[in-house]
């Protein structure tokens, strides 16, 4: 057997017991990596349940700054014996599997081609504590010493990091320390360390932080100056609100009278939320919600009203595996289309598709001044592998001499000034009317807001005509948005190229990397990844100028595929489709393989055409 | 339509204190049915505003879909109104009164409105104590999709085609009293000296105030087999006693009747007197207000007046603790923490 050898550049995945505590030590794990200044993207793939279901987490290092999934386990960390069989399956040959041997392994799972660690955890934890939540807490501890020994962590950046874990709770220190010296010394004493994997601390990390996209969500929504949030709480959008509170406590607290200087409003249900978020825009406060799914299906009705009424409307939507209930804490970008044409009538959605913690913040932060300068619903798709997950970040910024945007708003000495005020009267050319808010002026500048049809007074209409014409104008405006939006974000090959790959959102980082693959065995592909809808032109000139476009997504019907072609009318032919809908973030070897199948000479009919063309009965 | 509003006014027509006459409370002419209960409200709705002298502008009036919800166009033309989604007018006032909690807020809606496609958000709405003004226009029926029964129509009851409704009737009353209002009303269309004070006191308290009024639908529900008609509600309701609004300022003694039972102190300072029968409740007692409401409910008669009022009422923003400024008025400067924070949450993050 050949053992994997390799510095730096491997995957491990622990295999956890939920509601064991496992989620603390293994991300003291990951970030004492980060800490020993190498790229690490921690991903946890978690169960829809709160205790006693398995749990895994999943940890790529990479010197190169790969941060999306690779593909294939390197080393796997397993107490869970519910889920051994499968662990120790999914090990590449050549691979580490390190398991709690307090039980014997069944003979039935043993493999010829990997290496088998046993650490007696349970053991050591059994004759070291009495208490049975310590005896739980301490094991997980106890593997984390014993990986430090086995993969040669160093072991000072470890106790540093307890120590300011528990920072404020001092007496659970030395405990701590003691269970990772524990694991450490058991590791030390039987086995040869370190193993064929192994770190050596490094300097690519630089100033980047490791951050969750929710907690940068919420914090780009108190940077951007909302003041009311209501919600409904859904997996996995909860934390965004969470972090919202969280801050706002700390910096939204008038300092004179105690007060709070936002509201927080917990819905009875996503249609309420979305409800109040409009309530309060409409009344000029900036205003938000967060969801996932369901959510989004649940608001359709009243994404048409701020559509149509033209209400500034922010929803931050983290996207989960659907439909319906679906994988509820698993990730997808499957509510593209969904979001991009909400609620019944003619509709389009403004969608921003972040990719990472920063642009979580910035997207975030500057939806606020979408949604009040474009008058219309800004809908924010991130998604669990991005919200939930620890991922390396460039540092959060802000520019103090940056101004809100607060949009096309009348205040009373204008409405004086005024002949005649109309709310949906287009004076400046570019479809987007001025706003009074309610309270404004004792006789000027009152309208009637509504979602039924109306004039350019705001009064109720039913003559065709008035109702073509604001119509229109609603589709101007969305040209107008094209201009506001955030552009795409084009990174050509070494080579002039033909061929290209388009993504967005946390298909970014894999993507990034298979086009290295690709790029090392000569196919040269330029990238783009979208960051909003509406397109702009450069999206357009961009799939214009090739001969073939790989559209990368994560959801089963090409989502944005279709929207692309709906919105420019280009050919099935000319973009071809690169999709991942387990539930899994994509990765890197998976989108290599599918790009590859689609290449000249590698003639694979894509698996869903196959399927159609069954049915029908022809050949595929 | 029901009536033309003649462009022709009084030259001494009473002025307020504001020095507005109730023509500046007016809105457009009404596209409702010549007759209809809703009509009555809207004029009611603009009396008790002309009375307590509110600024018309200071006014928000919200409302979902449905006949009773074409209302507001037709009062308080120099209000801005919203006529959102059927059942939601309670989420899109919550969040309007959040950004905002120095406009009065008028939610109109209707009785389909309010107990079948918005009843959660009925609910939810009282139970956070939303300060607001909820005025039910409840007729018993769909009237825009030509007269089926709603879940206010009683048990028994018929419109114009006939059919006999099978179902229980949704008290709203008694389900805002279950769910924790603070102030609880029912009123006629046809009894404009009851319902103006009730809306006055309404306007003055601190929390949520709903107001069912019974306004027949001259159309569809008004017939000899409808317990939702002019005739029959004539005849079966039963007032708790009369009540005189005294607003802030006004001198007692004004409009002083002698043998009140009780004097309310609003939260804005006006006062609120009760006239009324002992035997029939106790409207600082929600026990008693349910018991009220069942036993008329059991006799077949129908209870208006103030049903209950609480007297301590703490609305939404004293729960949430807001800020006394309204959130809207926040300032950039107030809102953003600027760069210096995030170097310090970037350095807690490696």
């Amino acid at each position: 057997m050949k053992a994997l050898k390799s510095v730096n550049d491997f995957v491990i995945k622990f295999a956890n017991v939920n509601g064991t505590g496992s989620a603390s030590a293994n991300n003291l794990f990951a970030k004492a990596l980060f800490r020993m200044g190498l790229p690490v993207s921690p991903k946890n793939i978690f169960p829809s349940n709160i205790q006693g279901l398995p749990t895994w987490y999943e940890v790529r290092v990479s010197e190169k700054g790969y941060l999306g999934r690779r593909g294939g386990v390197d080393i796997i960390l397993s107490v869970n014996p519910q889920s051994m069989a499968q662990d120790i399956r999914e090990i590449e040959p050549g691979g580490y599997f390190i398991y709690d041997n307090t039980k014997p392994l069944d003979l039935r799972l043993l493999r010829d081609d990997i290496t088998i660690i046993g650490l007696p955890l349970t053991r050591i934890c059994n004759e070291k504590y009495k208490d049975p939540r310590q005896r739980q807490l301490f094991k997980n501890v106890i593997y984390v010493g014993a990986l430090a020994a086995l993969l040669d962590m160093d072991f000072k950046v470890l106790t540093d990091l307890v120590a300011d874990q528990f920072k404020g709770k001092e007496k659970l220190i030395l405990p701590n320390i003691n269970a990772l010296e524990l694991g450490h010394q058991y590791a030390k004493d039987n086995f040869d360390c370190p193993i064929g994997i192994r770190v050596k601390a490094s300097d690519k990390v630089g100033d980047k932080i490791l951050l969750d996209g929710n907690t940068a969500l919420g914090l780009g929504a108190i940077y951007g100056g909302a003041t009311v949030a209501a919600w409904y709480p859904i997996t996995p959008s909860t934390s965004v609100v969470d972090a919202f509170d969280k801050y706002a406590r700390r910096v939204r607290i008038d300092p004179g009278t105690g007060r709070r200087n936002y509201a927080i409003v917990q819905a009875e249900d996503e249609l309420a939320a979305i409800g109040m978020v409009i309530g309060a825009s409409w009344n000029g406060a900036r205003a938000f919600t967060a969801t996932s799914g369901p959510g989004l299906s649940l608001m359709s009705e009243f994404l048409g009203l701020a559509y149509f009424a033209e209400i500034p409307t922010v929803l931050f939507d983290v996207q989960r595996a659907g439909p319906s209930t679906g994988m509820p804490t698993r990730t997808q970008q499957s509510d593209v289309l969904a979001a991009a044409y909400a609620s019944h009538g003619d509709t389009k959605h403004v969608l921003l598709f972040p990719s990472t913690p920063k642009e979580c913040f910035d997207f975030g932060a500057m939806s606020f001044d979408l949604a009040e300068r474009l008058q219309t619903p800004i809908i924010m798709l991130t998604d669990l592998d991005l919200g939930m997950n620890d991922n390396m970040s460039d540092p959060l910024e802000w520019d103090d001499s940056k101004e809100y945007d607060r949009g096309k708003v009348l205040n009373a000495a204008d409405l004086d000034a005024m002949e005649r005020y109309g709310r949906y009267l287009d004076s400046d050319g570019d479809a987007i009317c001025y706003r009074t808010y309610p309270g404004t002026h004792p006789d000027k500048g009152a309208y009637f807001t509504r979602g039924s049809s109306r004039d350019e007074q705001a009064v109720y209409t039913e003559k065709g005509e008035e109702y073509e014409k604001n119509m229109l104008r609603l589709l101007q405006k969305w040209d107008t948005i094209k201009e506001y939006v955030p552009g795409p974000e084009i990174i050509p090959a070494a080579k002039p190229a033909d061929m290209a790959v388009l993504y967005f959102g946390t298909s970014e980082a894999s993507s990034r990397e298979a086009v290295d693959y690709l790029a090392a065995d000569g196919i040269a592909l330029d990238s783009m990844r979208v960051r909003a809808f509406p397109f702009n032109h450069e999206v357009e000139d961009f799939i214009d100028r090739h001969e073939r476009v790989f559209v990368i997504e994560q959801n089963r019907d090409a989502q944005l595929r279709t929207l692309l072609m709906a919105e420019f009318e280009f050919g099935p032919d000319k973009l071809k489709s690169v999709l991942c809908f387990d539930g899994t973030p994509i990765s890197a070897r998976n989108i290599r393989k599918q790009i590859m199948e689609h290449l000249p000479g590698n003639n694979v009919t894509p698996l869903h055409r196959k399927i159609r063309a069954n049915r029908v009965g022809e050949r595929a | 339509m029901s009536y033309q509003i003649p462009k022709f006014r009084h030259p001494d027509l009473p002025v307020n204190e504001l020095g507005y006459t109730k023509a500046a409370y007016e809105g457009s002419i009404s596209t409702l049915c010549a007759g209809c209960g809703h009509d009555s409200i809207s004029g009611a709705l603009v009396r008790a505003c002309h009375e307590l002298s509110i600024e018309p502008h200071k006014i928000a009036k919200l409302s979902g879909i449905g006949c009773s919800s074409k209302t507001p166009t037709y009062f308080l033309g120099k209000s801005h109104g919203f006529n959102s989604v059927h059942g939601r007018m309670p989420s899109v006032v919550t969040g309007a009164a959040m950004a905002n909690r120095e406009l009065l807020y008028l939610g109109v809606s209707g009785d389909g409105d309010t107990a079948s496609i918005g009843m959660g958000q009925f609910a939810h709405v009282i139970r956070r104590n939303l300060n607001m003004v909820y005025i039910v226009m409840n007729n018993g029926c769909y009237g825009l999709t030509k007269g089926q029964d709603s879940a206010t129509a009683d048990e028994g009851s018929a419109g114009k085609k006939g059919d006999v409704n099978p179902f229980n009737a949704i008290d709203l009353c008694s389900t805002a009293l279950q769910m924790g209002a603070t102030f609880v009303a029912r009123s006629f269309s046809g009894d404009k000296e009851q319902l103006v004070p009730l809306i006055k006191a309404a306007m003055s308290h601190r929390g949520f105030a709903l107001i069912d009024v019974i306004s027949p639908c001259v159309t569809f529900n008004n017939t000899a087999a409808s317990t939702k008609s002019y005739e029959f509600v004539r005849d079966h309701a039963e007032a708790t006693g009369t009540v005189d609004f005294v607003p802030m300022r006004q001198e007692i003694t004004t409009s002083s009747r002698p043998g009140a039972a009780h004097e309310v102190t609003m939260h804005d300072g006006s006062v609120l007197r009760l006239y009324e029968d002992a035997d029939t409740l106790n409207p600082f007692d929600r026990r008693s207000a349910m018991m009220a409401l069942m036993d008329h409910q059991a006799e077949g008669t129908i209870l208006t007046g103030l049903i209950y009022l609480d007297k301590n009422s703490r609305d939404l923003h004293d729960v949430l603790e807001t800020s006394h400024r309204p959130l809207n008025q926040l300032e950039e400067g107030e809102l953003c923490p600027g760069n210096k924070m995030l170097v310090n949450i970037n350095a807690s993050l490696r």
